[in-house]
């Protein structure tokens, strides 16, 4: 089934900006849904549409088969948003604020109390439970949006850049968070700029830019386009002169450290090989940015308009 | 959704609403505490002595049902006022608004988490009134009834400003500029009868005129105006904000972009 069915979405808004130029999208139930694009791309208004935040100006949006604008309620019930700003009401309890958005959903205070101790002890808030919202980190506060808009069991968790912000420990407690919900069923649309994380959870990815879908493809495949990567490799002795590989760009960075350009259909081992018989040992390899970030760059750069981007091809373009 | 859901929404939000009250007690309570019992000093014990009965009652009689009822309208509308704008500022009215919970349920527990404080500060006006004067009821279903309704019309009147507001300067205009004119030339302090013919006109107007004279009926038996006019009035009022207050929340004016 599809979890949320997005047809020709326009918004403009009242002084005139396009910020949705004819979106169509498709989210499969169960899906890991990466939502990227610059700043301004219009996903938050993509978002603040599919949750009724944004009045849209023309199109269709349908959450699990429930058409927004004739049954706008049913498709809400399937929806939990973390937006992107901190909405919380700072001066309310941590437990009032997930018992009273159960409440919203029709939930007695009853039915509301243990999910919302289970929401909290699994992002780990629970015994924060009587603080104000207020004295909370701002990791806090974001796993507090969390917990909030998981409070219903929503089929459909949209969060909208959950981990801006949010040190690197809690970002990666959150993620095996995120896995395991998704594992268990709840379909999930994420929004970050963080693209190794996009890269780590998701298995579909959609790009927008200037208000259009210019990349929509599962993960795998996209990933797949990358005609070059860039590695960062750590020699264990200086290198006084720069190798020539086969098929490869090689720049020295520093006295220990080289950057080398390998084309996607290149084999490593032989760029190891040819490395060794230079009589330089690799003690580290690391990719120079992520491949998500490399694709996404050269998508999304505008920094030279007139040169197209050539690092990636349109996946299904080559077998 | 189920209308027993429907319900749960209602009182969770009247749950919040009170306890938002109780929290901030201090700022709730206590000024309009402070305020009408500067009133009853000295409107009524220092210079009323000096202006004697009117309508048959001691000038503190007199005002106790207009300072009361006073009390009920600038608390009402100010509770809803300020706590939706205050939830619309903070963002989190979207929790409701992403919710199905149906636009009647926000209206109605907004309105009853001002009417809930309208109620709570004139049961305290009220006692304090009563360590200056004594006060009797005359007629407990108008006095009950005509509060409760004027209590809604102005917490829904306090909705509609909230819905407008886009800072912190639009929710004191129509309190200050408005509400607080009408108010005192609504029959708190005199009879119109003492005005002159064109002033009484006037004062028909006025709609703060009505609510006061009906509660003030109910406690003293005494009115200016035809009772039966100020429920007419009063519900009309009920009817045309609510109306108002749906269409604006259902088409997202103030409150969706």
């Amino acid at each position: 089934m599809v979890a949320l069915s997005i047809k020709n979405l326009v918004k403009v808004y009242a002084n005139g900006i396009e910020a949705l130029k004819g979106i169509d999208l498709d989210v499969a139930e169960g899906d890991f849904f990466a939502l990227l694009g610059p700043n301004g791309a219009g996903k938050t208004t993509m978002i603040g549409i599919i949750t009724s935040l944004v009045t849209k100006t023309a199109g269709n949006v349908r959450v699990f088969g429930h058409d927004i604008d004739t049954d706008l309620n049913a498709a809400k019930a399937c929806i939990g948003v973390v937006p992107q700003e901190i909405n919380l009401n700072t001066f309310d309890r941590v437990s009032n604020i997930v018992i009273n958005q159960a409440g919203f959903y029709g939930m007695t205070v009853r039915e509301a109390k243990p999910r919302a101790q289970q929401v909290l002890e699994q992002l780990k808030l629970w015994d924060r439970r009587n603080d104000i919202a207020r004295n909370l980190s701002g990791g806090m506060k974001r796993r507090l949006m969390i917990a909030r808009a998981l409070v219903h069991s929503p089929k459909l968790l949209i969060l909208d850049e959950p981990t801006a912000g949010v040190d690197i420990e809690i970002r990666r407690t959150m993620w095996r968070f995120l896995r395991d919900l998704n594992e268990s069923g709840t379909t999930i649309i994420l929004t970050t700029h963080y693209l190794e994380e996009a890269e780590n959870l998701c298995r579909h990815v959609a790009i927008i830019d200037d208000g259009e879908v210019i990349q929509n493809h599962p993960m795998d495949d996209f990933l797949r386009t990358l005609k070059q990567q860039n590695f960062i490799i750590n020699t264990r002795d200086r290198v006084t002169e720069v190798p020539t590989l086969d098929g490869c760009l090689v720049h020295q960075l520093k006295d220990f450290e080289l950057e080398i350009v390998v084309q996607r259909d290149h084999d490593l081992n032989n760029v190891f090989a040819e490395l060794s018989d230079a009589g330089i040992q690799v003690i580290s390899m690391r990719n120079k940015t992520n491949r998500l970030e490399e694709l996404f760059f050269n998508l999304t750069d505008r920094s030279d308009p007139g040169v197209p981007p050539e690092t990636a091809d349109q996946p299904g373009t080559e077998a | 959704m189920k209308i027993t859901r429907q319900l749960v929404t209602f009182q969770t939000l009247v749950r919040k609403e009170m306890s938002r009250v109780i929290r901030i007690w201090v700022q709730t309570i206590v000024p309009p505490i402070i305020t009408m019992s500067l009133y009853f000093i000295i409107f009524g014990n220092l210079i009323g002595r000096r202006i004697g009965q009117m309508d048959g009652f001691d000038y503190m009689q007199y005002i106790a049902p207009g300072l009361i009822m006073m009390s009920v309208i600038q608390n009402s509308y100010g509770n809803v006022v300020s706590s939706f704008f205050g939830a619309k500022f903070q963002k989190h009215l979207e929790e409701m608004l992403v919710s199905p919970m149906p636009t009647y349920a926000i209206i109605l527990g907004y309105v009853a988490g001002g009417v809930l404080r309208g109620l709570i500060v004139g049961t305290i006006v009220t006692m304090i009134a009563l360590f200056f004067t004594e006060l009797h009821i005359a007629n407990i279903f108008i006095t009950i009834s005509m509060v409760l309704l004027t209590a809604t019309v102005f917490a829904l009147a306090g909705l509609i400003n909230a819905i407008f507001a886009r800072k912190f300067d639009d929710v004191t205009i129509i309190p200050a500029f408005v509400l607080a004119p009408l108010t005192y030339l609504g029959g708190i302090f005199y009879s119109i009868t003492l005005l002159p013919e064109f002033a009484q006109k006037v004062s028909l107007f006025n709609p703060i005129l009505y609510m006061v004279n009906a509660f003030r009926y109910g406690m003293l038996g005494i009115s200016d105006i035809d009772i039966r006019a100020a429920y007419g009035i009063t519900l009309l009022f009920i009817v045309a904000l609510f109306s108002t207050s749906m269409i604006l929340i259902n088409r997202g004016i103030g409150i969706r972009e």
